[in-house]
């Protein structure tokens, strides 16, 4: 039945879809498929650009200044940048700065949001498409500039912003202190041209999930990844705007002259930091909230399981979104700040531990006396939990402030976020590519090159970033581009070798995801409609890929989406839209 | 290999304190769940004819693992409250105090001694570059300034950490318990050249440190010190 | 239930029930405008702490800016609002010429806003009141002018897309694209103008008479 679908002309909706030409169809396109997988190829592209700067910064950690130990390919790059093989501060610093705004806007959110947010949202509540499908296609055609422009600040003289992902004023105020002219202004305006693509996403996403569920579908009939992403967009909604506003009184301040954060006519470099993380902490929760989201759809389809404790889980995403406004401050226990905010920062820090505490028991429960079955995506919704811990875990020391004394500012904090972002939210989008790619292209993806990849990923992954705690514990500080200038730190050499070396492993083993992804385009087994027997609409009531319109006609829902192993039903799963008590019969069981 | 630099001060022991507590109540935690996670992978996987176990979840086991991490949070909240505020606030800087002021600039710090004149920001103070020199066994507070963008004076040994601010004057507190040299290093971003802000923190015996102050031409006696600045702001 | 082909249309809103129309729309207007919520309080925020942290830095109202001059260019953005609801009164109703008349108002007294505020920042500036730190000759100091540009800068550049709007409005009315049953545009316009407008009287409270 499926594999005839493949070709996508389902009767109904897009009649029109022959008369549209290939620019209209695959480039200016107002389907959300198709806007999402736009943002997939330009993401896993930011995302190779971002680990391709990681691998430059472990370059210089390994052989610091060290001219027996010249940069691979570093004739490439400008005098200005590599000099003989030497990576000069300057680069270092923009490495490092560029390392992160990439990963974590140009990569890591549009994968999560701009991707999975596009393409699951009307599939999962029954819609043919977005309320806004132009303001949709406008979304991508926003990012892209924005990150064209990002990359354009490499190649103008005085090189790239060298002041962090997190600019703090007033390194980044004034090009007297960084001699960076150009390249930081090109990363204000790339940002500010990010904002008002996600924020056009975000007007997008929120209004179609209220107003254009399918009949049936209730608030909480939905999937986990549809709430998750629900949320989040709602953080997008409201911490965007803080950012564009901080971003325009740094551009100015660069500019036009203004003195926002020039201490000397008045200005307030901590009132940067406070609007900057104002933002930055619901960022974070916007990089994390839709992985929770896809693990949870992901281990119980894996496990054959009903998500344990779906209400608990939907409060959690909840919980984290809400309190996460009121931490902000946590990143600035060493600022100056008044210590008195800092005892009420730590507070509702510790808090915020609580519900992703629930959430990672939730999806043991869920895998408790389950029937798991380790595909692809489910190694990496696993995995997503056990590293998930780790950082979360080394979230708590940092969160109380004496221990955040020591450690702040310490590769310490650089172990807790990759464990948080990498092994969580990466981890998480490998996994959620898998998955889905069956319905985005009609072909599922090599499974022994997955499982490949999966484990040396993983092993990799934590033979880099498990080190690194203890590389701050013994007081590491970040940013730093010749640590053996320190008589305390240059006995650590020999780890950071290793660890650079892992490193490079871990890059070379994405070569195999990037394959794999490629590879199954053309010649990946033809996907099923529902290669995992899952229960949500995109699966149940969708071929594989869906056409324009998605669905044959509205679909109607008749139970929550995680109705597996039901004890009245022969099968073990019951799609949301299958009317009537009893479960049809099974399906053959994919190979896998 | 990789793990925490000697402690010598009198409040890094707390901070350490804390930092072990956590170790060991996120180390059981991190133990169980991984563990919890690999035996369940192992013992639920897919077998021939294995049927899952159908249930939406169970609400006292819920309440049970939501109360028992805020507990964990909450007490070392609270236990972390009493050192932060005895290291953190402006009126538990102990009196008497030794001041130093501590410039730090597009790359370097400067430290200053008040000179024979007793009073700090006259011109006979005695300013010296990237390094700190101060008594064992008495407080000292450090008055943090910066001329240009965020500086982070960072002392491992001392578990002392602050951002020295431009437009700010921070005051940080600590109090050496041996004679030696330490680290100091910044430990905010400040430009291309943070990699080499790094100094050297050199605590002498009282007699020793009353030398060095009268061969630097630096102020009065330690005792007739610490009685002027009790006055000072 | 509706077809597909109509839900994809009008973008997921069914044609055939009465209110339906502007749902999408009016619900996604709403949400934009939260984030404009916050992005105005970012601004004015930071005004409000820098304000605060350097009141010595600032000049009391009337010393530098022409408050009179302000209340009733304020008297006038209030009144653009009146028309705007003028406007989406009479196409509620089916009446064409005063949904025109209306809308060509409210656009013009939007430009003469806008021209007012022109007009005052070039006299602020000729007498020194500029918002960068070269050149600032005024009471206060040059974090003033940095607040006082940027935030009424960016409400000024809000008006000045609502108007562009607003003349949208009016290009489509004289073609007669609007109807009692279909008119969404015209109250999601209205929604932003009066949103601009109720931040501009924040604004100007916070910023001239306090």
């Amino acid at each position: 039945m499926a594999t005839t679908m493949t070709e996508a002309h389902a009767h109904g909706a897009h009649a029109d879809d022959h008369e549209l030409s290939f620019v209209r169809k695959y480039v200016f396109s107002t389907d959300h498929k198709i806007i999402g997988i736009q943002f997939l190829f330009m993401s896993l592209f930011f995302l190779m650009v971002g680990g391709l700067l990681a691998a430059i910064m472990r370059w210089q950690l390994a052989y610091p200044t060290d001219p027996a130990h010249p940069l691979p390919g570093g004739g490439l790059f400008p005098e200005t940048m590599v000099n003989a093989g030497i990576i000069l501060p300057e680069f270092y610093n923009s490495a490092v700065t560029m390392h992160g705004t990439i990963m974590i806007f140009f990569a890591i959110m549009p994968l999560l949001v701009g991707v999975f947010a596009n393409y699951l949202i009307p599939l999962q509540i029954g819609a043919p498409d977005m309320a806004f499908p132009k303001l949709n296609m406008a979304s991508f055609w926003t990012a892209l500039p924005a990150g064209l422009i990002m990359l354009a600040g490499f190649f103008v003289e005085g090189g790239h912003s060298g002041a962090g992902w997190t600019q703090y004023a007033p390194l980044s105020a004034d090009p007297e202190w960084t001699g960076v002219y150009a390249g930081q202004q090109l990363w204000l305006i790339s940002m500010i041209i990010l904002g008002f693509s996600s924020l056009m996403g975000a007007v997008n996403y929120i209004t179609t999930v209220i107003n254009m569920r399918a009949p049936g579908m209730t608030w909480f009939r939905l999937p986990l990844p549809t709430w998750a992403l629900f949320i989040t967009a709602i953080l997008i909604l409201l911490a965007i705007p803080v950012l564009t506003g901080a971003l325009i009184m740094l551009l100015f301040d660069q500019t036009i002259g203004t003195t926002f954060f020039a201490a000397a006519t008045g200005g307030e470099p901590l009132l940067w930091q406070h609007m900057f993380w104002f933002f930055g902490h619901p960022e974070v929760y916007i990089l994390i909230l839709p992985a929770m989201g896809f693990v949870s759809e992901i281990i119980a389809a894996g496990s054959r399981k009903p998500v344990f404790g779906y209400n608990a889980m939907v409060l959690a995403i909840i919980g984290i979104a809400f309190i996460g406004w009121l931490v902000w401050g946590h990143h600035m226990f060493q600022s100056g700040m008044n210590p008195t905010l800092g005892v009420s920062f730590m507070v509702t820090t510790m808090i915020i531990a609580v519900p992703s505490a629930i959430k990672v028991f939730n999806w043991m429960g869920t895998m408790w006396r389950g029937d798991l079955h380790f595909h692809t995506p489910m190694l990496h919704a696993v995995t997503f939990v056990a590293m998930f811990v780790i950082g979360g875990l080394s979230g708590v020391f940092v969160a109380s402030t004496p221990v955040d004394i020591f450690l702040h500012d310490t590769y310490f904090v650089v172990a807790h976020l990759h464990y948080v972002l990498f092994g969580g939210s990466l981890f998480a989008i490998f996994g959620a590519i898998a998955f889905w790619y069956p319905k985005m292209f009609g072909r599922m993806m090599n499974p022994t090159l997955g499982k490949v990849h999966f484990w040396l990923t993983l092993l990799f992954f934590n033979l880099v970033f498990f080190p690194m705690h203890n590389l701050g514990i013994a007081g590491m500080m970040r940013r730093i581009y010749d640590f053996t200038q320190y008589e305390f730190l240059a006995p650590f050499q020999g780890l950071q070798i290793f660890i650079s070396w892992s490193a490079f492993l871990l890059i070379a083993s994405q070569g195999i995801f990037a394959f794999n992804f490629l590879y199954s385009l053309f010649k990946g087994e033809r996907a099923p409609q529902n290669p995992w027997h899952a229960n949500s609409l995109e699966w149940t009531a969708a071929p594989s890929p869906p056409p324009h319109g998605n669905f044959a006609g509205t679909p109607r829902v008749y139970r929550g989406p995680y109705e597996y192993s039901h004890p009245e039903g022969p099968a073990d799963f019951w799609p949301q839209n299958e009317p009537g008590p009893v479960a049809p019969a099974p399906e053959p069981v994919p190979a896998e | 290999m990789g793990w925490l630099p000697e402690a010598v001060s009198t409040f890094a022991d707390q901070i350490d304190g804390i930092f072990y507590l956590i170790l060991a109540i996120t180390g059981v935690i991190f133990v169980a769940v991984e563990a919890g996670l690999l035996y369940f992978a192992i013992k639920y996987r897919h077998r021939e004819g294995r049927k899952a176990y159908h249930t939406h979840g169970n609400t006292r086991v819920e309440v049970v693992w939501t109360a028992i991490p805020a507990v964990l949070v909450v007490l070392i909240g609270v236990l972390s409250v009493p050192p932060w505020l005895e290291i953190r606030s402006p009126d538990r800087i102990p009196d008497g105090a030794y001041v130093v002021d501590m410039m730090a600039s597009q790359f370097e710090w400067n430290a200053s001694y008040v000179g024979p004149d007793g009073q700090m920001g006259t011109d006979d103070d005695v300013t010296q570059r990237n390094q700190l020199h101060i008594p064992v066994g008495r407080p000292v507070v450090v008055t943090l300034r910066s001329e240009d963008v965020i500086h982070s004076f960072f002392l491992p040994e001392f578990r002392v950490k602050q951002d020295a601010v431009p437009g700010m004057e921070t005051p940080v507190w600590f109090q050496a318990t041996r004679t030696g040299e330490f680290t100091l290093a910044c430990a905010e971003l400040c430009g291309t050249g943070h990699t080499r802000m790094g100094g050297r923190v050199i605590v002498h015996s009282a007699e020793d440190f009353d030398a060095w102050l009268l061969a630097e031409g630096a102020g009065p006696p330690l005792e007739a010190r610490l009685a002027s600045t009790n006055d000072q702001p | 239930m509706t077809t597909n082909a109509a839900v994809l249309d009008r973008g997921g809103m069914d044609a055939t029930e009465v209110g339906m129309g502007v749902y999408n729309m009016k619900l996604g207007m709403w949400v934009f405008l939260l984030s404009e919520v916050m992005f105005f309080t970012s601004l004015i925020g930071s005004y409000i702490i820098l304000r605060a942290a350097h009141p010595e830095m600032f000049a009391q109202p009337g010393e530098v800016l022409a408050v009179n001059l302000t209340a009733f260019n304020t008297f006038l953005l209030i009144c653009s609002s009146v028309t705007m609801v003028l406007a989406f009164a009479a196409i509620e109703r089916g009446d064409q010429a005063k949904l025109k008349m209306w809308l060509v108002f409210t656009a013009l007294i939007g430009m003469g806003f806008l021209g007012v505020q022109v007009y005052e920042y070039i006299e602020l500036s000729s007498h020194g009141f500029v918002p960068s730190v070269e050149g600032y000759e005024a009471a206060g100091a040059p974090l003033y002018g940095s607040t006082f540009y940027t935030m009424t800068g960016f409400h000024g550049f809000h008006v000045f897309v609502g108007v562009l709007a607003l003349w949208y409005l009016v290009i489509q009315a004289f073609r007669g694209k609007y109807t009692a049953n279909d008119h969404g545009a015209v109250e999601i316009t209205g929604l932003y103008w009066h949103f601009v407008d109720l931040v501009w009287i924040i604004l100007f409270t916070i910023v001239y008479l306090i």
